[in-house]
């Protein structure tokens, strides 16, 4: 445990000085309250417009205007994600590597699992940090809306975003422990976003066992339900095994570090 | 304390370390020493668990380096070739890191990094970032970095490499001030360093062991013959045949100084054998002047060209003929 909490602690210290880190927080967090303010116009525009049309004549046409921005901002937050957070994590394992700490890590009395999950953990500390100013955007809206709508709405919400990002931290881990190179790392876990992302479109269309299959591996498929407030078995287990399975081959990758090298 | 039996490597085809045996015992300092490629980076990243051997076994304090690769991870301090450094990280954070991943105990680890630091002579530039260090500091952080967590074994990979002359002077005495209570490998291409430092050598090449000694012994025996410099006035043609005529004398060779016809004759001798009483005889005698008369050891840099070479001719019957 001791193990697990040192390779945290210098992970941690190491993004608070990391160029990358401090490339990808802030375009994160400039995109995010750019596109928040987007919505939220819009949806008070269109929530005023339904009004005005319901003063004209008829029923008031309910309109919820706190979980329609709620909702289309998540998802717009989950694309970004697909894009940026391959970036923390594909120094992590290939700059070690690189600069030969790899055989300091793997020559000291730690454990590979130790190495993994430290790494793990403190690469999702940091997804939190940068995710954490946005909840206060759709905190304050919820605070300042009039009927309050469920809070439940941003608890599932950005559990879906937590999830996400977890999925993709793991998979960049994996593909940075299989290169010394950072940015072929970066690369190919981009890649693998932008196919994840690709397969939801195709995944629309047609009910037959590749519709079906590339369903199931199209993330942000099964991040929807969770944006709209719908906490998700099915998400829960898709998420869940997808981060199991990448630490899990992060492990193999680490052991095989010391088969490999010449 | 470490032992190592028939320990074999290879990558693909190519075999690194070809079944080599040798054993190290508490306190004693082993020199490892090889040109580049000879096998000597692959011998010491099995030792510390890091390659696993293809054949044969290596133990260290009985543990052995695979079956109970955490055992002996506990016990040994490595200096890679590169040092592995946080180049974002000052230096006594780094090395509190180091001494964290060691299971150093937490009511231990200031007084172990201030101990580090204070042996490898870097007290001074703890608060520095690793980045702007020169390569000389780095590579004494790298060597804290070994030492921090008080390793009973000490696996040292070229540690004085980039060093300037003084700090090379530094870290051999910090090396052997270690020796004693820890025992330590290191690998060297520098041969005085060997001389220097090493209770033992081990001389290896192409993956083979080919000498193991004390640098003494090896000086010694395995080039046998003594030889003598001798500076002397004296024209060229007699002198040579004068010092040829001396009983045990092998070989003389000479060449001239330049400066008013003096000479330098080195003579070699046949093992054993302490010439020099009769070589100044035989100069005085002829009359010539005498300048300087000096006894010679083969340097352990010949004995090694001459190892390291001498295994290159594979032919067997070829290498008698020539002996």
């Amino acid at each position: 445990m001791r193990g697990l909490y040192a390779i945290y602690r210098k992970e941690m210290s190491h993004y608070f000085v990391s160029p990358v880190a401090y490339a990808v927080v802030p375009i994160f967090l400039i995109l995010s309250a750019v596109f928040f303010n987007m919505y939220l116009a819009d949806g008070i525009k269109a929530s005023f417009e339904a009004s005005m049309e319901a003063m004209q004549g008829g029923a008031p046409i309910p309109f919820d205007v706190p979980s329609a921005v709620t909702g289309a901002f998540l998802s717009l937050v989950g694309t970004i994600l697909l894009f940026l957070t391959p970036l923390l994590t594909m120094g992590v394992y290939s700059e070690e590597r690189k600069r030969g700490t790899m055989e300091l890590l793997l020559t000291s009395p730690i454990t590979d699992w130790q190495i993994v999950l430290g790494k793990f953990f403190a690469s999702v500390s940091l997804f939190i940090i940068m995710i954490l100013p946005t909840v206060l955007y759709v905190v304050y809206m919820f605070a300042h809306s009039e009927p309050v709508p469920p809070w439940k709405l941003i608890a599932g919400g950005y559990l879906g975003v937590l999830l996400l990002g977890a999925t993709l931290l793991a998979i960049g881990s994996f593909l940075s422990a299989l290169t010394e190179n950072q940015i072929v790392a970066g690369v190919l876990v981009l890649g693998i976003s932008l196919l994840l992302w690709v397969v939801g479109f195709f995944a629309g269309t047609g009910n037959g066992l590749i519709a079906q299959t590339l369903q199931y591996v199209a993330i942000l498929q099964h991040y929807n339900p969770f944006v709209r407030g719908v906490i998700d078995t099915t998400g829960l287990i898709f998420f869940g095994s997808w981060i199991f399975f990448a630490i899990f081959l992060t492990m193999r990758a680490v052991d095989s570090m010391r088969w490999r090298r010449a | 304390m470490i032992e190592v039996q028939d320990l074999t490597k290879s990558f693909g085809d190519k075999t690194a370390v070809d079944h080599i045996s040798f054993s190290v015992k508490k306190g004693e300092i082993l020199g490892f020493l090889g040109p580049n490629g000879a096998g000597k980076t692959t011998t010491m990243r099995v030792l510390t668990g890091y390659l696993p051997a293809t054949g044969g076994t290596a133990k260290i304090a009985g543990f052995d380096v695979f079956d109970d690769s955490m055992e002996v991870r506990r016990r040994i301090g490595y200096l890679p070739e590169n040092p592995p450094l946080y180049f974002d990280m000052t230096v006594s954070s780094y090395l509190d890191f180091v001494a964290r991943i060691k299971n150093v105990p937490p009511e231990m680890r200031a007084a172990r990094v201030d101990a580090a630091l204070e042996m490898a002579k870097i007290v001074d530039k703890r608060n520095e970032l690793i980045k702007r260090l020169s390569r000389g500091y780095k590579q004494r952080v790298g060597l804290a970095q070994a030492i921090v967590h008080d390793p009973d074994v000490i696996i040292l990979d070229e540690p004085t490499v980039g060093l300037d002359p003084k700090q090379i002077i530094e870290v051999r005495n910090l090396i052997k001030g270690l020796a004693g209570s820890h025992t330590i490998i290191l690998s060297t291409h520098i041969l005085p360093e060997v001389s220097m430092t090493c209770d033992r050598v081990v001389i290896i090449n192409r993956g083979k062991i080919v000498a193991v000694d004390t640098p003494e012994n090896l000086t010694l025996q395995l080039k046998g013959g003594e030889r003598i410099r001798v500076e002397v006035q004296a024209p060229e043609r007699p002198l040579r045949d004068a010092l040829a005529q001396i009983p045990g004398v092998r070989k003389v060779e000479i060449t001239s100084l330049g400066s008013a016809g003096r000479l330098v004759a080195t003579v070699e001798a046949n093992q054993g054998k302490d010439l020099r009483s009769q070589i100044a005889a035989k100069v005085v005698g002829q009359g010539w002047a005498l300048y300087e008369l000096r006894g010679m050891n083969l340097s352990l840099e010949e004995i090694f060209l001459q190892l390291t070479t001498e295994d290159t001719t594979q032919n067997p019957a070829e290498k008698a003929e020539r002996n």
